[in-house]
């Protein structure tokens, strides 16, 4: 059995999964539109929408749209119908096909049934209705504090990060910063700029979820590398500190995930083990998630965790060589035929060769 | 072409499959910029039968193709002496990656692009993101597809512009049903192919980041991470050139990796495989990769040392080289990359 075949999920495992899906499949989709800032022109594209969805027919109705609206909107919106108010028992009544709703991250009046907008989205998707709705990065919980660190300012109301990720569709609406940097909201074309990024990479992190489920769902083990990620193997005797920094300043470069992974082998000494420890603070103050594992066998267990994990870096140091020549060497040259679909970096061992 | 003439601007409308909008908001914006009253004009646009796209071009002056003349047989394309003639402020012109009719002066229209742009004028472009050179590997590994018309990176890094065109796989896929973006058998034959929703999903997540890379070189970073989490300040990358098949994705690799990282990227070949890798020579002179040279009946050392020479900081070699266990032996006071070959088993 080839490592790769050795971690395929279990079959019955896949069914679980499979039916959990289909469970989920009378209940409406949501799809979200993001942008970056206000006036980017997410609800313009929301509403444009509906109108061409309603146009093949669909039953559509706003169930959300902001008080103040500009003339484009309005025109966008036309004559399609519209609740007052969201109106969670209404729009479940009436039954629509698709219902739009602005401003995804609103909190609701007093007394209403939930306190968060996004909490209503939640009762009429399980109501199977469809939604299709708008929402800015500075309203997405998880990256409020990035955003704070560019504007300095911070938005009163969030939506959880796992709200948006179990939308079926998240479109983003990009724009150059210089096009919208007139009114969007006082902030200058660097900060936009920033911004942007920022919802760009959010909607690829989106995006890259919904492959991993695909494949997890599939049973498909097998890496795209559409985000790079680092694998850094540690040990005790390897020189974790330009390793673990040059990893941290890559995949803070790609946008990419920092992984780190120690084979604990038996019979370490107290000067090892203290090492080893201190590795793996570095390890962690640099981000990365940690894997301790034990194996007999490193190089297969490194290998098949780098699979499982769709590692596209793998970093591994040389260990020293007078004590540990024949194993090393054959450590370093057996990862690399290994690790086939995996690019590995060979560091310089602590003491220098 | 008046000389110290202003370079033109570039904006890429970046996209992942036809039919996601990108010539449709290039468009879009071209007749936005006119009706602000600048001189607009559409140097090449492919109508692809879409209704809505065609209308867009109503009342916009169109400069009209040219025709030449191969082995008998006419073919048609961008004008672009026509276009400089003209000289309007903005010029918008379809599928960047597009390889030129025979016969036409230059090979690749993004070629003909840069001589627009050396003229003064602005330029609206649209592209796919699997025509960006340093993706074919990857984007080969996704769909199974290698992408023959490609587009050097450093051409898209001078665009001062590239916008993302998103639209989602499922939407793309209604639109294929619908026929808006393909007639019906050609449509179903792209959906059993290419335009599969993995394939889709996949392609997109690469053109976000694409358009989030792009961003970077215009943010200075607001927070600086503690100093041993930076990169040493200058990453000097080598990449050892060998008649190996797979060195071109070795190439691909090592320019990423270096573009991202702000790494220097050189490469380096033995005199012996001078003959082997002169298809490897010309593909980095296309990607603007300095390449020299080294004597020595014992290669590994020969490339070893003259790293150690230049002060390079790490080695790139394809894992396919023969002398690659030799290399990490030899080089065990730097790094070395060893670049994975990838095989795709669906």
């Amino acid at each position: 059995m080839t490592p790769r075949d050795a971690c395929r999920p279990d079959p019955d495992e896949l069914l679980r999964r499979i039916q959990a899906e289909e469970h989920a499949e009378g209940s409406g989709r949501l799809k979200i539109f993001l942008g970056y800032a206000p006036r980017v022109g997410k609800s313009l594209r929301m509403f444009d929408e509906g109108t061409r969805r309603r146009a093949r027919g669909q039953d559509v109705v706003i169930g959300a749209v902001q008080s103040v609206v500009s003339d484009d909107i309005t025109r966008a919106i036309g004559d399609l119908e519209k609740f007052e108010t969201l109106d969670v028992p209404a729009i479940i009544r009436r039954a629509p096909h698709v219902c739009l709703i602005d401003e995804l991250a609103r909190e609701n009046p007093p007394g209403s049934r939930n306190p968060q907008r996004w909490q209503d989205v939640n009762e009429l998707r399980a109501a199977g209705i469809n939604v299709v709705g708008a929402l800015n990065l500075q309203h997405v919980c998880e990256r409020q504090d990035a955003v704070e660190a560019i504007t300095g300012r911070r938005a009163k109301n969030c939506v959880p990060l796992s709200f948006m990720l179990s939308a079926d569709e998240i479109v983003i609406v990009d724009v150059p910063a210089e096009d919208i940097a007139v009114g969007a909201g006082n902030l200058s074309a660097a900060q936009l700029t920033e911004l942007r990024e920022l919802a760009l990479l959010l909607a690829a992190e989106v995006v890259e979820q919904g492959i991993q489920h695909y494949m997890d769902t599939h049973g498909i083990l097998e890496s795209w590398g559409t985000q790079e990620r680092i694998l850094v193997c540690i040990t005790p005797r390897s020189n974790a500190r330009p390793m673990i920094g040059s990893a941290a300043a890559a995949v803070r470069r790609f946008h990419g995930h920092l992984l780190a992974l120690v084979v604990r082998q038996a019979k370490l000494s107290e000067e090892d083990q203290a090492s080893l420890a201190e590795n793996l603070q570095l390890a962690k103050e640099a981000g990365a998630d940690i894997y301790e594992m034990e194996a007999s066998d490193p190089v297969s267990a490194i290998v098949k965790y780098a699979r499982e994990n769709r590692v596209t870096q793998l970093y591994i140091g040389h260990s020293g060589r007078q004590r540990w020549k024949i194993w090393s060497q054959s450590l370093a040259e057996r990862l690399v035929a290994a690790a086939e679909g995996i690019d590995v970096r060979i560091f310089p061992h602590r003491d220098g060769a | 072409m008046g000389a110290g003439e202003r370079q033109g601007k570039l904006k890429i409308f970046l996209g992942y499959a036809a039919g996601v909008g990108k010539t449709y908001q290039m468009l879009t914006e071209t007749r936005h910029l006119r009706d602000l009253g600048h001189d607009v004009a559409i140097a090449y646009f492919e109508p692809h039968a879409r209704k809505d796209t065609i209308a867009l071009t109503e009342g916009l002056d169109a400069i009209p193709r040219k025709r030449y003349e191969y082995r008998g047989a006419i073919f048609e394309d961008m004008d672009t002496e026509g276009v400089i003639a003209r000289k309007p402020e903005v010029a918008a012109v379809d599928e960047f990656a597009h390889t030129n009719a025979p016969g036409a002066p230059r090979v690749k229209r993004w070629q003909d692009v840069m001589e627009i742009r050396s003229a003064g004028i602005d330029v609206l472009t649209s592209m796919n993101v699997q025509h960006i050179e340093s993706l074919n590997d990857q984007v080969w590994y996704i769909t199974g597809i290698r992408v023959r018309e490609t587009v050097p990176d450093w051409v898209v890094r001078e665009a001062a512009e590239v916008v993302m065109v998103d639209v989602t796989p499922r939407a793309l896929l209604h639109r294929l049903e619908r026929g808006v973006v393909y007639a019906p058998d050609k449509a179903r034959s792209a959906m059993e192919h290419f335009f599969t929703e993995s394939n889709l999903t996949a392609l997109r997540e690469l053109a976000m980041r694409q358009a989030a890379h792009h961003l970077d070189a215009k943010i200075e970073t607001s927070y600086e991470p503690s100093p041993w989490f930076r990169a040493p300040a200058a990453e000097k990358i080598l990449l050892w050139l060998t008649p190996d098949r797979s060195c071109a994705a070795l190439i691909r690799r090592a320019w990423r990796v270096a573009d991202y990282l702000g790494a220097s990227c050189t490469a380096v070949y033995a005199r012996p495989d001078s003959a082997g890798v002169e298809q490897w020579l010309r593909f980095c002179r296309e990607l603007r990769i300095e390449t020299y040279c080294v004597d020595g009946h014992d290669v590994p050392r020969a490339i070893v040392e003259s790293a150690r020479r230049r002060g390079i900081t790490q080695i790139y070699v394809t894992r396919a080289a023969r002398e690659v266990n030799l290399l990490v032996d030899l080089a065990r006071d730097m790094q070395v990359t060893v670049v994975a070959e990838r095989v795709r088993e669906k």
